[in-house]
């Protein structure tokens, strides 16, 4: 990870940041509050966080428009908080209460939004790759202008479907935009011990695949990379990737001990690259925003945190006639 | 020694075929390797090679014989100072037994299946018919329903410019497009998973399999991408997608390109699975697939595909996924199968009535979900059931079937149900070996003389 940058004088609006800010804060304290609920034994199953990840989603999603669709991994709470789905929807389905987002049938990993045009959430590694190809398939088809930003990590960067989706999505020029969200652990497995090229944007140079890599910690990089990346999709020059190096706090699961980094490994990222200080500093250093606006922001998205929690752990569980919904239209 | 041209197998299933044109004459020399006619097949036009070099002796088929059958002898080719008179000694042959001609009791599959006994549900009277084969019936299908929306495309691998590579997406290319049908790279686990998204988006995907052995490689899109999503997704994201594609043995292909998925698939909640014998159900399940919301296994066989059948004259043709054909009714033993399963019951049926024993024959057509009433119905009736398929025995769509009959008709049955299905082998190459491995008519009958204790 690169020394820690000083916050930077840009053109950014105060507002804008203010915006970046709240998403990032609302995304890391709704993890915090699945991992203490998780905890408790209030959510099941595994659950993955995206602490550490929050400029990755925010600032790709500032360079999004009506009509574009999403989808991600596993990992896939903060992408959907990020397009403005439902915080209560969202920790109910964790809790698989019928309030959630799947009527508590899909569960952490399996959650989507026709209305916000988030298509999941998949549970397979990589599953997601041809499959966001084939919503930029079906734009183009369709003879629109919106753009399919397809998610997935660095562990998913191994497996032979994405470079299958690459050769097509090239191929038939489809607008799509691969963000690969490198957190530098694929599982246990870091990046130095799975891939033979650390530089991950550049696996699509073999399919002529235009790219570029992005510091993921900071929200202005990713959004501006983005951008650049919407605008060559939209104007029908075909796919375009984002290497975002960025790095996920917790485990990788809720599960795991952690064993195959050390503690002041993360530490040093915490203290010196941590995304959302570096808006606060921003934010400060600019006088976008005073401290008192600064508290007055944690303490609104703590409450709706907190109502999403009384909701997801009040929200009644589906009723046992759901077991046979849903199986075909 | 003068030589025989001898009529050639241009694929594994090829018996016969057209001898379009011939490109040599009577008395031309030719080199190995030199073009000396186009030979047509079901599938396509083919140039036929020269191997030897010499002379053209004799043409012994002219041009335009149509049903010239594999290894007839359609010229003489005459050696190095060899003259004319040497035809005499060529000309006669018999036509040289294909190794995998089948047993003088089983029909060819290239012939019509006699259609005096099928009822045809749901049909207006005064209908006429058209004898159409399976391939031109899938196609239709596919073809209409791509003209009544415009969301609904095909993808696969030589679907577009090659025509199919069993030609069954024939004249699709020229009809709508490259937009439209799409050829894909060999990239069977990629295409099938945009081809979901695709469907996610909002369009209606045809992804055709070359073989479903291939559809292996994208098994996690299928069920896990495709199947499942509506689900877990509490109802929001439906996938409306259709796979088809050959399915189970065709012919001396091994044990790679041989398998049946029908069980497979049929054990996945979120499918539907269909798997059709006639043309006139692959033309009616197809269309009815293409409009279903959800998605739907469409398992078609190489070996039928050639075969024609009554397909009805109506502008909107189509058939219900999950219903049972009863295809004639019968009063000592029930007769259930799928598929090119159908051919064998369908001609055990023949020859028991021809020894007094009256088999009722259904055609299950569709897997998931299996119209169960009209099997138990006729169990219900008959008493007995012998089920026929050609895929594995063990978790056999036979084995459910006896399950269910057992649950819900025990008291019923005179006999145990018997399950005839391809044996518990991978597909082997050798013809005699591969025709021991599949169901035959005499394991179907000698199954009926079991249950009917004969």
């Amino acid at each position: 990870m690169a020394a820690k940058k000083p916050a930077q004088k840009t053109n950014t609006s105060g507002e804008e940041l203010i915006e970046h800010y709240k998403k990032m804060l609302m995304i890391r304290r709704f993890e915090e509050k699945a991992g203490q609920l998780y905890g408790m034994g209030v959510i099941g199953g595994f659950c993955h966080l995206y602490i550490g990840q929050e400029a990755v989603v925010v600032g790709l999603e500032a360079s999004a428009k009506e009509g574009d669709s999403r989808l991600t991994s596993y990992r896939d709470h903060a992408h959907m908080l990020a397009c403005g789905m439902d915080p209560k929807g969202v920790m109910a389905e964790l809790t698989g209460r019928s309030g959630g987002y799947s009527r508590g049938k899909g569960g952490s990993m399996h959650m989507f939004s026709a209305e916000k045009r988030f298509y999941g959430g998949h549970g397979i590694v990589a599953a997601q790759v041809p499959i966001g190809t084939g919503l930029a398939f079906a734009e183009k088809y369709n003879g629109t202008d919106n753009v399919s930003f397809t998610y997935f990590g660095d562990g998913a960067a191994n497996q032979g479907q994405v470079y299958e989706a690459f050769n097509m999505a090239s191929l038939w020029k489809l607008p799509v935009v691969f963000v690969i969200e490198n957190n530098q652990y694929a599982m246990g497995t870091s990046l130095q011990r799975a891939s033979s090229s650390p530089e991950l944007h550049t696996r699509g140079h073999a399919f002529m695949i235009e790219s570029e890599a992005v510091d993921g910690m900071d929200v202005l990089a990713v959004k501006e990379a983005g951008e650049r990346a919407v605008a060559h999709c939209r104007a029908g020059n075909g796919p375009y990737i984002l290497g975002v190096k960025t790095y996920r706090y917790r485990g990788h699961s809720m599960s795991d001990p952690a064993k195959y980094r050390t503690r002041e490994e993360v530490q040093k990222v915490k203290t010196e690259r941590d995304p959302i200080d570096h808006v606060r500093e921003m934010l400060e250093q600019g006088k976008h925003a005073t401290t008192e606006e600064l508290k007055a922001i944690d303490k609104d998205i703590k409450k709706v945190v907190s109502e999403a929690a009384d909701f997801a752990q009040t929200s009644p569980e589906p009723s046992l006639d759901e077991l046979y919904t849903d199986i075909l239209r | 020694m003068a030589i025989q041209i001898l009529m050639p197998a241009l694929s594994p299933t090829m018996e016969e075929g057209t001898l379009a044109k011939w490109l040599v004459k009577e008395g031309d020399t030719v080199q190995s390797g030199d073009i000396m006619a186009e030979i047509e097949t079901d599938k396509a036009t083919m140039e036929f090679e020269a191997v030897d070099e010499g002379v053209i002796g004799k043409i012994l088929v002219a041009e335009g014989t149509e049903g010239v059958a594999v290894n007839t002898a359609i010229a003489v080719l005459l050696e190095d100072g060899e003259d004319a008179s040497a035809t005499a000694d060529a000309t006669p042959a018999p036509t040289e037994q294909a190794p995998v001609e089948e047993t003088p009791t089983v029909s060819t599959p290239a012939q019509a299946i006699a259609s005096v006994d099928i009822p045809m549900e749901d049909i207006p009277e005064g209908t006429t018919f058209t004898s159409t084969t399976v391939r031109e019936a899938l196609r239709d299908a596919m073809a209409e329903e791509m003209r009544a929306n415009e969301k609904v495309f095909l993808m696969g691998e030589e679907v577009a410019q090659y025509q199919g590579a069993y030609k069954v997406s024939q004249g699709l290319l020229d009809e709508f497009g490259d937009k439209r049908v799409i050829d894909t790279p060999i990239t069977e686990h990629g295409f099938t998973g945009l081809a979901v998204g695709a469907a996610f988006g909002g369009l209606n995907p045809i992804v055709e399999f070359m073989t479903f052995n291939f559809a292996m490689q994208a098994m996690d899109h299928i069920i896990n991408s495709a199947a499942k999503t509506l689900y877990m997704s509490g109802g929001q994201m439906g996938c409306p997608i259709v796979f088809r594609g050959t399915n189970g043995a065709a012919s001396r292909v091994g044990a790679q390109h041989s398998q049946c998925y029908a069980a497979w698939y049929a054990q996945i909640p979120g499918l539907k699975v269909v798997m059709p014998y006639s043309a006139a159900d692959a033309k009616g399940l197809l269309k009815s697939a293409i409009r279903d919301p959800n998605p739907v296994i469409f398992l078609e066989n190489e070996m039928i595909y050639g075969t024609s059948f009554d397909v009805p004259d109506l502008e909107d043709f189509t058939v219900p996924i999950g219903k049972a054909k009863i295809w004639r009714a019968g009063d000592d033993v029930t007769l259930v199968s799928f598929g090119i399963g159908m051919k064998y019951a369908l001609e055990a049926a023949d020859r028991l009535a021809d020894e007094g024993i009256s088999a009722e024959v259904i055609d299950l057509r569709s897997l998931r979900p299996i119209d169960y009433d009209t099997l138990i119905n006729s169990v219900k009736k008959t008493n007995r059931c012998v089920t026929i398929e050609e895929g594995f025995p063990v978790a056999s769509i036979g084995n459910h079937l006896s399950a269910t009959i057992m649950e819900r008709a025990f008291d019923y049955l005179d006999a145990p149900v018997i399950n005839c299905t391809g044996k518990d082998v991978p597909m082997p190459y050798a013809a005699n070996l591969e025709k021991l491995a599949l169901v035959t008519t005499d394991e179907v009958m000698a199954a009926v003389k079991q249950v009917t204790y004969r």
